[in-house]
Formats: structure tokens, C-alpha cells, sequence
């Protein structure tokens, strides 16, 4: 290999643009989701106890719907567009599949004994690679729940899907528990492999 | 501009070195610090954000875009679904913005009146009213804090009694005045909606006192506050009348 080839090399970017700028727009957007909907969440709760007020966003019931229904177009569009664009360039099948049963048992074991390594961050290992995958599909699930809590006579469909309106308030908080607790898995990992934010944010 | 300028500049230099100096010593440091990282807090938890008119009315731009998306949404023939009386929730809760010991029903000798684009304004009498075509059905009151409620409200269908009195239903909007000095309005869509009722009764009784009496507006596509109790009068518009709720930012069309 030439000296140039593996300058080359070095400048390929592991994380195309569109990925960084989805994964940026994503983070802030399930953030905002996040911090207003506990707060709509006091209003009512599901649950039997109540969510601090200071993480909460909005300030009001009313100023917390006005910016749940706002960061939604951001959280469903931009989630559209990645979709779009990572399915179509193949990036998604070459990324994430397959998944294989084997892989992940010895992954996982790795993982406990501590010898997981991240030495090729090309390449994401098949937990890396679930628990994304997961992380997609909690997004979907989080915004179906959603659209039943927002529209549930005019997505029937839908409504019967998710055993009808009280129960899909229950799959949204779920779902937005699985995603925050990703989240704090995600940040952990990015903290023992510090080099995969900057991957993220430049690219390589 | 020019005024801060001249009261500025000649301490320019004095400051940045005040400034410098206090940098110095550690425990300022510390507090510019946390300072900082008090802002990106404030920044978090909207604390700030809250308080900002320009992201306020940002957000209500977006809110008068979510009135069209619902609108478009709005399928004027998909019913609300129904349910057996067995699931009827008992109690019904009562909800209004104030206490439960504060309510204000209509007088016995309520008439409700009717203005804007109607033909014919003569006010109406609860027994008037009883003697119009009756149905019922049993439904889901959806709150916007995000309880819910199943609930059989019976009386006229609201689009009925639109056409009844002459409504000129190309018009844009309905508008409700309340006893409670309460008020909200509605599309014309969702006011012709088959299940948009007139409502007289609750559980096959005249309306008690704390769910609207004499008359709420039963709209099963329309969250609790878009469902006015203790109606007084109504009004056909074009200008879009708001409400009590949703002049202080709840979304408009609050559909379902």
C-alpha cells in the first residue's frame, strides 16, 4: 500500500454526513420529546409517581404540548430522511445485518469479561448492532403510541394495533423508558470509547 | 447605539482588565464556571427557553400549523368509537378550570340564545330543545392532560340543529359563550360531524349540575376543553373566536 493510498484511507469517512447530521438532529430532538413529555406526563400520570419538575420542559402543560407538537416534525422527518437515505445507499444492510444468534452470545460474553474491543470502528459488533436496530425501532414504536395519544379516532387502525388509547399512553412511556435508558448505555459507551464521538461529529 | 458607545468605550480597557484581575483568583474562576454551566442547565431544562417571546410565538406558529395538518387530518365521515354501557366509568369525573364547589349552571329559566350567521335567531328553551329528534350514543372524553373517560351523552345532533335554525354552514367557525364565563369554538367540519352533539342529557337524565347544565357540547373528535359545558349561547363566524384554554396556548383544533 502506498503512502498516498493510506492517506487515502485515513480520510474515508467511516460515518457519512447524512448519518452525522440526523444522528445531531435526533439526539436534540428525543431530548426536547423527552423533557416535555415528562412534563405532560404530570399532568396525568400513568404511573404512580411524578417526574421533577426540573427536568421537565415547557414550564406549563400547555407550553409543554406547544413544544411536543412542535419537535415531532423534527423527530419525524429527520427520522424519515435517514431511513430513506441509509436504506437506500445499502449503508443500512451493510451496517447492521446480519445479525447473527452465535455472534451475539460470544459478543455479549465478551462484553462481560471486559474483552470486547473497538479496535475496527468501521465496523459495529452484533450488540452495537442490535441495540441500534433496537434504538430505531423504539423511535417507530414511540411515534406510532404517539400518533394513537394525538389522533386516536382518525388512526383506528392504529388504535386497534395498540389495544386502544389508554394502553398506547402506556407503550409511549415504555418506549420513551427503553430509549432514555439506550441513551445512558449509548453515553456510557461513548465515554469507554471516546473516539467514536469524534467519529460522529467529524466523521473518521 | 451610538449613546451606549459613548458610555462605554472610554471603560473598555478598565473593565476587560477588572475582569482579568478577578479571573485570577481561583474561586471566581470556579464561579464564571458554574455560571456557564448554569446557563447550558437553563438551556436544558427550558427554564430560559420558557420565557423567550420569540420561541414562544415560534411555537405558536407551528401550533397554527398543526390547526391545518388536523383539519386536513379530519376525516368528516370516520366515527369516534362507541362502547358498550358496561364500560361506562363511574364516577364521571368533573373537569373545568375551576373547583368542583364553584360550578354555575344555567337558571331553570335559561334560554339559549344564537347570533352571527344564523337566519333564525330566536332563542331556544330547554323544553323547545327536548322536543327536537333525540339520540344518544356512548363515547370516549379524551382530556388533554391525558385521562380519559367513557361517558352516554344523549340530545340533538348538533348538525341538525344547525341546519334547523338557517346556520350558514360555509362559514368557518361555531363559538360557544358559557355561564361559567367559560368559551371555546369550533370548525364547521367538526360541527357537522355526525356525532357532534347538543347535548341534554347525561346517563339518560337531564344534565346534572356539575357536568353542564343545560346544555354541553358533545364533540367525541374533540379533546375535553374543545367540549363546552353550561352553553349559553352559540354563534356562527368567520373569525375565529378562540377560547379560554386555547388564548393561552392550548392547540386550537384540539382534535382526536
Amino acid at each position: 500500500m502506498s503512502l498516498l493510498e493510506s492517506l487515502l484511507m485515513r480520510q474515508e469517512t467511516l460515518t457519512p454526513v447524512y448519518v452525522r447530521i440526523s444522528h445531531w438532529i435526533n439526539a436534540i430532538a428525543v431530548i426536547l420529546m423527552v423533557m416535555s413529555g415528562l412534563k405532560i406526563y404530570n399532568a396525568s400520570p400513568v404511573f404512580n409517581f411524578l417526574i421533577p419538575r426540573s427536568i421537565t420542559l415547557g414550564g406549563w402543560l400547555g407550553g409543554a404540548l406547544l413544544w411536543h407538537f412542535a419537535v415531532m416534525w423534527l423527530l419525524v422527518f429527520n427520522g424519515i430522511l435517514y431511513l430513506f437515505a441509509n436504506i437506500y445507499s445499502g449503508r443500512m444492510k451493510k451496517k447492521f445485518f446480519p445479525i447473527r444468534a452465535t455472534e451475539l452470545v460470544n459478543d455479549f460474553i465478551d462484553s462481560l469479561k471486559g474483552k470486547l474491543t473497538h479496535d475496527d470502528l468501521s465496523k459495529y459488533n452484533s450488540i452495537q448492532k442490535l441495540a441500534y436496530l433496537a434504538a430505531i425501532a423504539d423511535l417507530i414504536l414511540i411515534i406510532a403510541s404517539g400518533l394513537v395519544i394525538w389522533k386516536s379516532v382518525q388512526f383506528p387502525i392504529l388504535r386497534e394495533l395498540l389495544t386502544g388509547f389508554d394502553h398506547a399512553r402506556v407503550i409511549h412511556f415504555l418506549a420513551m423508558c427503553f430509549i432514555v435508558f439506550f441513551l445512558f448505555i449509548h453515553l456510557i459507551m461513548v465515554a469507554l470509547v471516546p473516539k467514536t464521538l469524534l467519529i460522529m461529529l467529524r466523521g473518521r | 447605539m451610538s449613546e451606549k458607545k459613548r458610555i462605554f468605550s472610554p471603560h473598555e480597557k478598565e473593565i476587560i482588565k477588572d475582569i482579568h484581575k478577578e479571573l485570577e483568583i481561583p474561586s471566581r474562576r470556579m464561579f464564571g464556571k458554574r455560571l456557564l454551566s448554569l446557563g447550558a442547565i437553563s438551556m436544558l431544562t427550558g427554564c430560559s427557553l420558557d420565557n423567550d417571546e420569540s420561541i414562544e410565538s415560534a411555537l405558536m406558529v407551528i401550533s397554527r400549523f398543526n390547526d391545518k395538518v388536523q383539519g386536513i387530518l379530519f376525516d368528516p365521515n370516520r366515527l369516534a368509537p362507541t362502547y358498550p354501557a358496561s364500560m361506562i366509568t363511574k364516577p364521571f369525573p368533573f373537569n373545568a378550570y375551576y373547583d368542583e364547589s364553584e360550578i354555575r349552571p344555567n337558571p331553570e329559566n335559561f334560554k339559549l340564545k344564537l347570533s352571527g350567521l344564523i337566519l333564525d335567531k330566536k332563542d331556544w328553551s330547554l323544553l323547545e330543545l327536548m322536543a327536537l329528534p333525540q339520540t344518544s350514543q356512548i363515547t370516549r372524553h379524551i382530556c388533554v392532560e391525558g385521562w380519559s373517560a367513557i361517558g352516554k351523552w344523549g340530545g340533538v345532533r348538533f348538525s341538525d340543529f344547525l341546519k334547523r335554525i338557517g346556520a350558514d354552514t360555509s362559514a368557518q367557525f361555531i363559538g360557544f359563550r358559557c355561564h361559567d364565563d367559560y368559551y371555546t369554538s369550533i370548525d364547521m367540519a367538526t360541527a357537522l360531524h355526525p356525532q357532534t352533539l347538543l347535548s341534554l342529557t347525561y346517563a339518560d337524565e337531564v344534565l346534572p349540575a356539575k357536568y353542564g347544565y343545560p346544555i354541553k357540547i358533545r364533540i367525541p373528535t374533540k379533546l375535553g376543553y374543545k367540549n363546552p359545558k353550561y352553553v349559553k349561547e352559540i354563534f356562527v363566524t368567520n373569525v375565529n373566536p378562540g377560547g379560554y384554554w386555547e388564548d393561552q396556548g392550548y392547540n386550537w383544533f384540539g382534535g382526536s
